[in-house]
């Protein structure tokens, strides 16, 4: 081989993707070293949406946070509000009353219905399907609506209190909850019917992307990823919180480790919200929705607490150091898509631009949590 | 800002000698409705300007409905999120990369004043887009819903065309449920 083609089967060249990019779902930009159509390294850069939360978490008092956890990740914010809850409730030693972890299990599983049809419909959209958006967000409105019936927001929930829930929920939201359930649950197989069997979809998917179980170990990814490569673990399972143990739920693992396994625990995800949300509705007893004891001004005792919760893109974790003043003295949050993220680099060698592209998007990736 | 020398040939036009005021009104009647805002999502946002884009909401009513990943072929910046210092010099190349006429409307309290990142000692969130880019209409809200949205576009089309198209929406008339 003349020294000339060696050169040229060695040439590389540098291609940025983002920080403005339809694919990256958000600022994410992707330094990408390329040899012809294959990736040879591509390295994430972060930073163009950080917004200072875990500082803000240093120099606010502790109800004042509230509202930052429902701007973490904006797609799945109930959860995030449960994490925040869970973790004052744990340091201060307050008891929640029954009908208000109901109902926090309820919109939890709301909140990650929406996230995941979001997810799927932006998803497809990635690989170039425009229909299925439509179809998800026809379902997620309805879910918006039943959640700003109690909550009062469309996204940005801060719904969550020390002790209970802001609001009890009345009649209208518990039948239109069921309504809603049974509206969904014959759409779950249509959307496989249209989509999952598509032979285009499935050459996008099918061994692509391949994360192994030690890759996973190693790089801390949790959530659809992690239960894609065959790990059965679930916070909801595996440390219980809440109502959680009283209600009957499988978590969907699939041992293929490709993007289409990724796909699939999304989807069969949906359907075990959905029996969690029927069950806790049956289940839900009456009675007060807030601890009648949970003090106004907030003091944890000195220590390091830790709290941690399964959201729509896996374990989110909230761990604070207080001082026993009304502000915390660090407040760490451990975000999902940070950790998933952060394998792309390793997974995506010697992969095609546009299969990577695919693979990011089965990561379900949001910018701003992973930023904070 | 790069915006100077190609402003200049469209304000020259109706100042020129001979008058095409109906051909100005058409062109502006034209550009009102048909347009094409910048896939442009930063945050939070970003998820209501896919709502209004989506199924219900469906921003086509408006002819405004092509979402543009390539700022040549876009017109409108929705500013949907919050700028910070490292996305400041993105945002701004963004915007001089759009072709003339173009319009900015920013979305939500991040991009008109910092919103809730906004606090004494911040160090890394930009307080207001219009500090670098002229917005022609502010959307306020946390996030605003996709109605908002849809009513800063109206917005802008009154102020291109300088005729409301579409009627008011009243509180007291609007249609509950």
């Amino acid at each position: 081989m003349t020294l000339l083609a060696q050169s040229q089967l060695q040439e590389t060249f540098e291609l940025n993707i983002g920080p403005q990019h339809p694919a990256t779902h958000g600022v994410l930009r992707v330094k990408v070293i390329m040899d012809g159509e294959y990736i040879v390294k591509a390295e994430p850069v972060l930073g163009y949406i950080h917004r200072m939360h875990e500082k803000m978490g240093e120099n606010r008092t502790w109800n004042q946070f509230w509202p930052n956890l429902g701007r973490l990740d904006y797609l799945s914010a109930i959860a995030y509000n449960h994490g925040y809850a869970g973790l004052l409730e744990r340091a201060m030693g307050i008891e929640v009353p029954e009908r208000a972890e109901y109902i926090r299990v309820i919109t939890v599983e709301l909140n990650r219905l929406q996230s995941h049809l979001l997810w799927f419909g932006a998803f497809i959209l990635d690989l170039g399907g425009f229909t299925p958006l439509m179809y998800a967000f026809d379902e997620r409105e309805q879910i918006l609506d039943l959640l700003e019936s109690v909550t009062g927001s469309r996204l940005t929930y801060c719904y969550f209190r020390f002790g209970g829930v802001y609001n009890d929920v009345d009649d209208d939201f518990i039948t239109g909850t069921r309504a809603f359930i049974k509206r969904l649950r014959p759409q779950i197989p249509m959307y496989h019917d249209l989509v999952t069997k598509n032979v285009i979809l499935m050459e996008r998917l099918v061994d692509i992307g391949h994360i192994s179980a030690d890759m996973c170990r190693k790089y801390g990814a949790t959530g659809p990823v992690l239960r894609g490569s065959g790990v059965n673990f679930d916070i909801r399972k595996n440390e219980p919180y809440s109502v959680y143990p009283e209600l009957d739920f499988d978590v969907p693992v699939y041992h293929e480790c490709d993007s289409m396994a990724r796909y699939m625990v999304r989807m069969d995800e949906m359907e075990q919200s959905m029996r969690i949300i029927e069950q806790a509705l049956d289940k839900m007893p009456d009675g007060p929705v807030k601890a009648e004891k949970a003090p106004k001004i907030l003091k944890p005792p000195k220590g390091d607490y830790h709290f941690a919760v399964e959201a729509a893109r896996g374990t989110f974790s909230m761990r604070t150091v207080s001082d026993a003043t009304n502000t915390s003295y660090r407040m760490r949050l451990r975000s999902p898509t940070y950790s998933n993220l952060s394998l792309f680099e390793e997974a995506s060698r010697g992969m095609l631009l546009s299969d990577a592209l695919a693979f990011m998007g089965s990561l379900d990736l949001v910018i701003p949590e992973m930023d904070r | 800002m790069g915006t100077e020398s190609i402003s200049g040939i469209e304000t020259s036009v109706p100042s020129s000698i001979v008058q095409f005021h109906m051909l100005d009104q058409l062109r502006a009647l034209a550009r009102a409705n048909s347009l094409w805002p910048m896939t442009f999502g930063l945050a939070c946002c970003a998820i209501e300007m896919m709502s209004a884009g989506a199924a219900r909401f469906d921003l086509s009513r408006f002819g405004a409905e092509v979402f543009r990943p390539s700022p040549r072929q876009a017109d409108l910046m929705i500013v949907a999120g919050t700028v910070n210092k490292k996305m400041l010099e993105p945002v701004k190349i963004l915007y001089d990369q759009m072709t003339e006429p173009k319009w900015v409307i920013a979305m939500g309290n991040c991009a008109i004043s910092g919103g809730p990142f906004k606090f004494k000692g911040q160090y890394n969130v930009i307080e207001g887009v219009d500090s670098f880019l002229p917005v022609d209409v502010y959307v306020p809200g946390c996030p605003p819903r996709p109605e908002a949205l849809i009513e800063g576009i109206l917005e802008l089309e009154e102020k291109i065309t300088g005729t409301r198209r579409w009627p008011r929406v009243k509180p007291e008339t609007a249609v509950k449920g």
